[in-house]
């Protein structure tokens, strides 16, 4: 069993271009990984459009410890455990929804909406040093709760780098989302899907901005969209989903070319845009587009409009459990379960002040990109499924990621840039953030191929 | 409120398409699905027809909430398309169904329609897991050339917002 005493064996199965099975294999290691990533990196638990007044709360987890995140009496933003001090039953059993206290059903112990203890049946014979003003008669507050433009991001970590320093560049892809709102400001709407599979959770991360596969594993959708007449009755759903499956078939050529791939420090990626049709994405000649961009310049005036839309990112990949991707409002949310079991809960934003059919437009696309009865996604499932399937044998010992490692270069804001889309750089440098947060270690590709 | 016969009108003759009519259409559907005779089911529907599977009980609309599946009819074909993909890994083995239809009722009949409510269950194999899906399902059937048509095609699933493996089998 892994334990403390084999930080060096951990650092021995992240290697220059490859990894070891077990990574994504060993239920020790996942467990280690709750530990020591998901309990100390900054975690994505929610958007504060979810919790807009007083008393608005939402339930969710952090790996599988049940949290609530709730707008206190006071407007603030609490993250609790949702645990009753009492005898450690959640608390709170709705997804969502608005009310005044938490009130445990099996005793009745009744909490503030910041989480201090506000009532108990029964007070008398409780032991002497029983305090109901103490932390351990409260639903805990997480340790360190920080909101960045509305997202609301929580460590469990007492202490460490900041929100700030731990997003750092990535901070532009949040904006991108929300400066694209003509009114400045974004909502969670539409609802959520959510979906698993029987595989690990960094699978999905790294299919996120992998753009060699859909090619591949794509190709039933891709060939049934391409096959697809345009004369057929559509309301203009199915539309913008065969034109995404078409855009799935663009060829390597394409890819190597056309479309980037950046990384940032602790594990953080984006991949450039990829779509050439007109009429699919942010295009100038789509009316419902031009309609968003008159009243986007309504409110933020030409110049600043121009600048908002020359950012041009697909996936955005907030290491460990967020994805992200502007141009239809996307959010995916990672949940690992066990070491080959992984729910994944996506959602769409809504740009206030943007035309109602642009949410439409986000609605139809997240079926397409992220339904559990996507003719896409469930391609994507099946491989996570057959990775897991495959690495239960101990067959192939290291699995390679060493596409382009050759050829991995600096870029701007302390990033670095693989050749092309193609290259699996942020695979590595996921990897490099996890060796970082396993071992305390904080290597840098730089410094292993330097070592290399 | 819910009716034993529905009178449609054809041309100038009142055709009268009564609940075993409606339960034998659907049955009929329900067997070409487990078949796995999807061109033959996609021509069941309308040229203009909807299939739907929402994501939230209740659900008001297709276009400002996420479903499961929700195809116009193009995005119909390309799904049926797709099933006879031999390069569809996630139907690579393919799975098994076995579905009940059961409690059909006529919820609301007019000129040339009519609006049927019925449950099913169904089971679904695939490399060795069964998955059970259950719930209620609303057929729009019109009739275009004295023949029962889906023109929409609505399955409350009683589990349409759990967590889910992937849905790739036509409910």
């Amino acid at each position: 069993m892994m334990d403390q005493r084999s930080i060096a064996t951990l650092g021995h199965l992240v290697q220059p271009a490859r990894v070891h099975r077990s990574l994504y294999a060993d239920p020790a290691i996942f467990e280690l990984e709750l530990e020591r990533i998901f309990g100390a990196a900054w975690v994505y638990v929610g958007h504060e459009s979810q919790v807009k007044n007083i008393g608005d709360f939402f339930c969710t987890q952090i790996a599988r410890k049940p949290i609530v995140v709730v707008r206190d009496a006071t407007g603030e933003l609490q993250v609790l455990r949702n645990q009753c001090a009492h005898r450690g039953s959640m608390v709170v059993a709705s997804d969502q929804g608005h009310t005044d206290e938490f009130q445990c059903c099996y005793h009745g112990w009744t909490y503030h909406l910041d989480g201090r203890l506000k009532a108990i049946p029964l007070q008398n014979g409780y032991p002497q040093d029983f305090n109901p003003k103490s932390d351990k008669t409260a639903m805990l507050r997480l340790p360190r709760v920080t909101s960045y433009r509305g997202f609301i991001f929580v460590s469990q970590a007492a202490d460490g780098p900041s929100l700030a320093e731990s997003l750092n560049h990535m901070t532009t892809s949040i904006d991108d989302m929300v400066d694209r709102a003509p009114d400045g400001e974004i909502e969670i709407a539409g609802g959520v899907f959510k979906h698993t599979y029987n595989g690990n959770w960094k699978l999905y991360l790294e299919n996120l901005c992998d753009a060699a596969h859909p090619w591949f594993t794509h190709r039933s959708s891709i060939d049934a969209a391409q096959q697809q007449k345009d004369d057929v009755m559509s309301d203009g759903s199915g539309e913008i989903a065969i034109r995404q499956m078409r855009q799935n078939g663009a060829p390597y050529s394409f890819w190597e070319s056309q479309v980037g791939i950046w990384t940032y420090p602790n594990g953080h990626s984006y991949l450039g845009d990829y779509h050439d049709d007109a009429n699919l994405v942010a295009a100038m000649n789509d009316p419902v587009f031009r309609d968003y961009i008159a009243a986007l310049e309504a409110k933020q005036g030409k110049e600043k409009t121009k600048k908002i839309l020359e950012v041009r990112r697909w996936n955005s990949n907030v290491y460990p459990n967020l994805s992200f991707m502007s141009q239809f409002g996307q959010l995916r949310v990672i949940h690992p379960v066990a070491v080959s079991r992984t729910e994944v809960h996506t959602y769409c934003f809504k740009l206030r002040g943007a035309p109602e059919q642009m949410f439409r437009n986000a609605i139809s696309f997240a079926n397409i990109v992220n339904g559990t009865g996507s003719l896409v996604l469930t391609d994507d499932l099946e491989i996570y499924n057959r990775i897991a399937l495959g690495l239960s044998s101990e067959g192939a010992e290291w699995l390679e990621i060493g596409r382009g490692y050759q050829s991995d270069g600096p870029a701007e804001h302390g990033g670095r840039k693989g050749k092309n889309s193609t290259s699996e750089i942020y695979i590595r440098n996921m990897f490099d953030a996890w060796l970082g947060y396993m071992t305390g270690a904080h290597a840098t590709s730089a410094a292993r191929e330097a070592v290399a | 409120m819910s009716a034993d016969v529905a009178h449609a009108v054809i041309g100038n003759d009142a055709v009268r398409i009564d609940r075993e009519a409606c339960e034998a259409f659907l049955l009929h559907e329900a067997r070409l699905l487990d078949e796995a005779k999807f061109d033959d089911w996609l021509a069941l529907f309308t040229l203009d027809a909807q299939y739907w599977v929402p994501s939230q009980p209740d659900q008001q609309s297709p276009h400002d909430t996420v479903s499961l599946m929700y195809d116009d009819r193009r995005l119909l074909e390309t799904r049926v398309r797709r099933l006879a993909s031999p390069r569809i890994y996630s139907q690579e083995p393919r799975s098994r169904t076995s579905r009940i239809v059961a409690n059909v009722t006529i919820e609301e009949s007019g000129p040339a329609f009519v609006a049927t409510r019925s449950k099913f269950m169904m089971i679904e194999f695939r490399r060795g897991e069964q998955r059970l899906f259950g719930g209620t399902c609303f057929h729009r059937l019109v009739l275009q050339d004295g023949t029962l048509r889906i023109r929409l095609k609505r399955i409350n699933l009683v589990n349409c917002d759990a967590p889910l493996d992937g849905l790739v089998v036509p409910f």
